[in-house]
């Protein structure tokens, strides 16, 4: 399947830069990502992968640099305005509620209210529906999620970004803490919101994810950018090499 | 709902009739402590501490406290503290006292026992409690500063503003409108209370039904009928004993004949009148519902237990987590000059010691009441129940003539145990947290 690269691209990140106490964690970085497209973003630990992506989802603002959503520039000054522009987000710790239910969490900070009191019946049967579709064993629905494992807790995570119609998800490291199975499930559902035509910021530190899910990889290192190539003419020792050394393959470079 | 933090699970078979009732484990314990608590000094005084007397006396006396420890919880559920709570008290009772005796009589030349100067008076109080609470949420919120340090802060600066506001005089109250407030003096009478009794009673019944019918209308699984009718045969019966017992309270005959020559009438021969629920409880019980509903079924509520349980989620949800500060702390400092226009009434006075160290009192109460110190976790009704504990100790041993030092002592362990047991208990599920 390949990506029509022909239109405006659904994110630009221009020249984004960001630091923190003298030290820069993003230097002048541009990446992009078109409609129904899946981009890795790759690197070492503290490379920055994370740091930009939180750019674009509000809980940082970049030094300087722009993000156009469409073509238009925007301002992202919290998570608040990146909800609004459609942006969901997963984090690598899950950003979950503990004492919190499944439904409370999935609706955290957008509540289904009924009289302006909260709808918690209505939230739980949303909550039911959507974990129906991607975890289908998912029953505790009444227990905080601090009592759900790994697995349960990491779809109640994903049903949150994709709950709300998202036009734009950000996935740091979302197959970390599952076993092989939750992480087939993982891939299907990117393959289905890429198929929907959502754009993907996938962060993953497994090559073999990388080239199977990614359209595209943006490699990072040291907050810079090394370079984005497309997985489909590189091989996996090339994206290695760039993440390690720093530098594109040679036969990519021209 | 999981607010309690605690949804009973894999708990054995034996405990299926607490599961059925879906009964909150955690408050049948305090309800046990409770009944301890009363059996034990009913029999130590012979039955007085359950007279009709000292339950009504428990219940004033414990009103501005459970009202201040409401707002405690919330603050507490947020990861935060706050120590200025007595201070703040004393500071919203020194205004509403000077306004009251000098400040407004002085500015429109009214006369003694005027409404409407009472009327703006309290609103001056409220006002300066609510702002007080909303300079600390700024501090805590805005500008990062530990919530132990503002409020610990704010524990000397109000204590003492306080004194300056009153040049370190004690004020005498007796507009008998305002001493309305205070307890013995404004209670609604038996067949007030009565009515109250089963309106309230009603309510219950309905909150029930209504959220069974909720639940019922998406097809979830429900509680067999005859569970719901027994916890809403529990609420009745405890709202109506309550209501009852307190209408058996007769107010002393003396002080009927002084209310009858007031009126410039005379009190009619064998003419009686019960004291019944008193105005004072009845805003606490209205605080304590409004504050549940609050919790459980707005989002600022939502929100706060959210926070509590995930600073970081809370933000990334889009929640303006500051702005949530500066209103816990704000309710927190309107709910100390409730309290405090209800202290000042029942002392009939302000003076400068009003509220010392109620901010313990305020916080032991919370916590006996099961609200978690790491956030996250805490009910309403818990921290009222609290407070009613803390009283109830307090009162029984004073009627069976135990020191005020070893008084405090008992009070003291009694929050250390409290605490212990309900980590023994949490160990023993498997829920160490």
């Amino acid at each position: 399947m390949t990506v029509n690269r022909s239109g405006t691209p659904l994110v630009e990140l221009r020249d984004i830069s960001i630091s923190f106490g003298g030290i820069k964690a993003v230097d002048h970085v541009s990446v992009d990502l078109y409609p129904g497209e899946v981009v890795g973003l790759l690197g070492h630990n503290g490379a920055g992968k994370s740091t930009l992506i939180k750019c674009l989802s509000g809980a940082y603002k970049a030094d300087s640099g722009q993000i156009r959503i469409n073509g238009q520039e925007v301002e992202i000054n919290n998570p608040r305005d990146a909800r609004d522009l459609n942006i969901e987000t997963i984090y690598q710790t899950l950003a979950l509620a503990d004492n919190l239910d499944a439904a409370s969490n999935l609706f955290l900070g957008r509540e289904i209210k009924r009289h302006g009191i909260v709808d918690d019946a209505r939230m739980e049967a949303e909550t039911r529906k959507i974990m129906g579709r991607l975890n289908p064993n998912f029953r505790k629905f009444n227990v905080p999620v601090s009592a759900l494992s790994g697995g349960q807790r990491q779809s109640v995570a994903i049903a949150r970004a994709v709950y709300f119609n998202a036009r734009i998800l950000i996935m740091d490291e979302p197959t970390a803490a599952l076993g092989p199975h939750e992480t087939q499930m993982v891939a299907e559902l990117i393959q289905e919101l890429k198929a929907q035509g959502l754009g993907i910021f996938l962060i993953e530190h497994d090559i073999h994810n990388v080239m199977k899910l990614c359209d595209r990889a943006s490699v990072m290192k040291n907050g810079q950018l090394v370079g984005t190539v497309n997985v489909g003419e590189v091989t996996d020792d090339d994206i290695l090499g760039m993440i390690i050394l720093g530098k594109k393959p040679a036969h990519l470079a021209a | 709902m999981s607010q309690s933090g605690l949804a009973p699970q894999e708990i054995s078979s034996r405990r299926s009739v607490i599961d059925t009732l879906e009964l909150d484990v955690r408050l049948l314990g305090m309800l046990m402590a409770f009944a301890a608590v009363a059996v034990v000094f009913t029999i130590w005084t012979g039955g007085t501490f359950v007279g009709p007397r000292n339950v009504f006396n428990i219940a004033v006396q414990t009103v501005p406290v459970a009202i201040m420890a409401c707002g405690m919880v919330f603050v507490i559920v947020a990861r935060h503290i706050d120590l200025s709570v007595g201070s703040m008290l004393a500071m919203a009772s020194a205004v509403m006292a000077m306004s009251q005796a000098t400040w407004l009589p002085n500015l429109f030349g009214t006369e003694f026992g005027n409404p409407v100067v009472l009327g703006i008076t309290i609103l001056i109080g409220f006002a300066v409690g609510t702002g007080m609470g909303a300079i600390t949420g700024w501090l805590v919120g805005y500008q990062r500063i530990p919530s132990f340090i503002v409020t610990l802060g704010g524990l000397f600066v109000w204590r003492n503003v306080n004194w300056f506001t009153t040049n370190g005089q004690s004020v005498s109250l007796t507009d008998p409108n305002l001493l309305m407030f205070g307890g013995t003096e404004g209670v609604l009478g038996a067949t007030a209370s009565w009515i109250f009794g089963l309106v309230a009673s009603g309510f219950a019944v309905w909150g029930i039904f209504a959220s069974r019918r909720n639940k019922q209308s998406h097809g979830f699984v429900v509680k067999p009928l005859w569970a719901e009718g027994v916890m809403a045969g529990l609420i009745v019966g405890a709202i109506l004993f309550f209501v009852g017992w307190l209408s058996r309270y007769p107010i002393p005959e003396a002080k009927l004949k002084r209310l009858f020559e007031a009126k410039g009438e005379v009190m009619p021969e064998g003419y009686t009148a019960m004291h019944g629920v008193p105005i004072s409880a009845l805003i606490l019980i209205t605080v304590a519902v409004v504050m549940t509903v609050v919790a459980r079924k707005t989002t600022f509520g939502r929100y706060i237990f959210a926070a509590g349980g995930n600073p970081d989620a809370a933000e990334l949800s889009g929640i303006n987590t500051r702005a949530l500060t500066v209103k816990i702390f704000a309710l927190m400092g309107f709910l100390c000059a409730l309290a405090a226009l209800i202290a000042q009434a029942r002392l009939q006075s302000h003076g400068n010691d009003i509220g010392m160290l109620e901010e313990l009192r305020v916080i032991a109460a919370a916590v006996i009441g099961g609200t978690a110190l790491a956030g996250g976790v805490g009910t309403i009704y818990g921290a009222v129940l609290g407070a009613l504990i803390m009283q109830s100790l307090q009162s029984g041993m004073a009627m069976v003539g135990v020191d005020t030092p070893f008084q405090n002592i008992v009070v003291g362990l009694v929050l250390i145990i409290a605490v212990w047991v309900d980590i023994l208990y949490r160990k023993r599920l498997g829920l160490s947290k």
